[in-house]
């Protein structure tokens, strides 16, 4: 018998999790449902802050960083809500529950997507923002990845909370009720750091935030991770 | 009737009375009044105690929700309602006193300052923590979600005081310096002591005795639910 072992074995968990990502995104490819209504909203967000705060050239500067995270988060949720809505209505969440794989990949999986869908709102929300107000030092790397660090935290605890909320009766207001709250340190952190790299403040001044930002996605990874299995026990 | 009211909740309801009585007349008469501040510093006896029991009803919730994933047993659930319910109040009343308190002391009735904020974050989490359990018919996944909820939302509060302390410290504070307890600052004196501690005591029988109500309500609601099933069945 032929028995060479395959060169790159993925561990059953890392297989279980990329499949979960490449259903997600292949769906997505096909339906854009969820990314059109994503970064359609964060446009609009944009547009009413303009409006609403008159963003002219002087108070723009200091306040770029806070309407880029309303943005961004307000966007997740919608996103967050519809990606595990539509895995509840269809009956495709018992589906996934129902395969013997370890459920943390599950959830791994889907907040990896979750997360992909926010960095690509931020990723055609940036330019646009750029354009518009004709402020090209956007593209900072210490801007990125703070965008990067709090995506992460934010699918995180999102797609835990989300899992929970699409099995009660009044889903769809109660996602941002639950997550909010939590997300307030991550929020604090992610607006503070990225108005210090574009205010052109130096690493080492805007380092206690980053370090928050990494400290929060620690811990709620790790806490996702252990009580995963609850939520979606039946 | 197993139902009956035990004996000890009542002498405890009587005690904690009596001893609300005493604690409120040593704050008035026996504890001194504070040079600088005069009477609006007494509210800080309330204040803090208040502020104790509503983060141990907190600990508790955090304690029973953990309890309840590992065991299971639905008696954990109803003591984590308890102390988020018990918890919700007394900081409520914490936060209340303390504006009443920074009125003539800050000049202000708040101030975002890190305990002050993260207080009122934390009555959002929990509230949000009672609307999650109001969605949720199935009592065993209400009292599922609420421990998975009870557990992040704990562990979300000592990130979010962190949060505002950094905040704070870079930018500078208009009221209360570089230290959020340093406007209005006072040593105690022995008999203030006594008092704050007398204080601590008080509130917290007070708040064994209604946790111990609220989760005696919760069995009793768990009972009733159980017999309406009977009936209709």
């Amino acid at each position: 018998m032929n028995t060479t072992p395959e060169p790159l074995q993925a561990t059953p968990f890392l297989r279980v999790m990329f499949a979960v990502i490449w259903k997600d995104l292949s769906a997505e490819w096909r339906s854009r449902e969820l990314l059109s209504a994503m970064l359609v909203f964060a446009l609009i967000v944009i547009f009413i802050f303009n409006f609403a705060l008159e963003l002219d050239p002087k108070s723009r500067a200091g306040i770029t960083a806070g309407v880029l995270w309303v943005t961004f988060t307000f966007a997740g949720t919608i996103g967050l809500n519809r990606s595990l809505a539509m895995e509840k209505d269809r009956g495709c969440l018992d589906g996934l529950l129902l395969a013997p794989v370890d459920r943390t990949a599950i959830y791994f999986g889907k907040m990896i997507a979750n997360l992909i869908f926010m960095l690509v709102v931020a990723a055609i929300v940036l330019p646009v923002y750029a354009v518009l107000y004709n402020n090209f030092h956007l593209f900072h790397p210490g801007l990125l990845l703070v965008i990067v660090l709090g995506s992460v935290g934010y699918a995180a605890v999102g797609t835990l909370l989300a899992t929970m909320t699409v099995q009660t009766r009044t889903r769809d207001i109660l996602l941002p009720i639950l997550l909010f709250p939590l997300a307030i340190p991550l929020i604090v952190a992610s607006v503070k750091a990225s108005s210090g790299f574009l205010g052109g403040q130096s690493w080492s001044d805007l380092r206690d935030w980053v370090n928050l930002l990494v400290v929060y996605d620690v811990v709620f990874i790790a806490a996702a991770f252990m009580v995963f299995d609850f939520v979606v026990e039946e | 009737m197993a139902d009956k009211k035990p004996g000890l909740l009542t002498g405890l309801d009587i005690l904690s009375v009596v001893l609300l009585l005493v604690v409120t007349g040593m704050v008035f008469f026996y504890a001194p009044l504070e040079a600088v501040m005069g009477a609006v510093q007494k509210v800080f006896y309330f204040h803090v105690a208040t502020g104790w029991v509503g983060m141990v009803g907190f600990l508790l919730a955090l304690a029973a929700g953990i309890a309840y994933l590992r065991t299971k047993d639905m008696k954990w659930d109803i003591a984590g309602v308890a102390g988020v319910e018990i918890g919700m109040v007394f900081m409520l009343i914490n936060i209340i006193t303390g504006s009443i308190w920074a009125r003539p002391i800050w000049n202000t009735w708040w101030t975002w300052d890190p305990r002050l904020t993260t207080a009122t974050i934390m009555e959002l989490v929990y509230a949000a923590y009672l609307m999650l359990r109001q969605g949720l018919e199935e009592p065993e996944k209400r009292a599922r979600f609420g421990a998975v909820y009870a557990i992040i939302g704990f562990i979300s509060v000592p990130l979010t005081f962190l949060s505002i302390r950094i905040f704070r410290t870079i930018h500078p504070v208009v009221i209360g310096g570089g230290d959020p307890g340093a406007e209005g600052s006072f040593s105690m004196t022995p008999k203030m002591l006594q008092t704050f501690m007398f204080s601590l005591v008080v509130f917290s029988v007070l708040a064994v005795d209604l946790i111990w109500h609220r989760i005696r309500l919760g069995k009793l609601g768990e009972k009733v639910e159980a017999l309406k099933m009977e009936l209709e069945s």
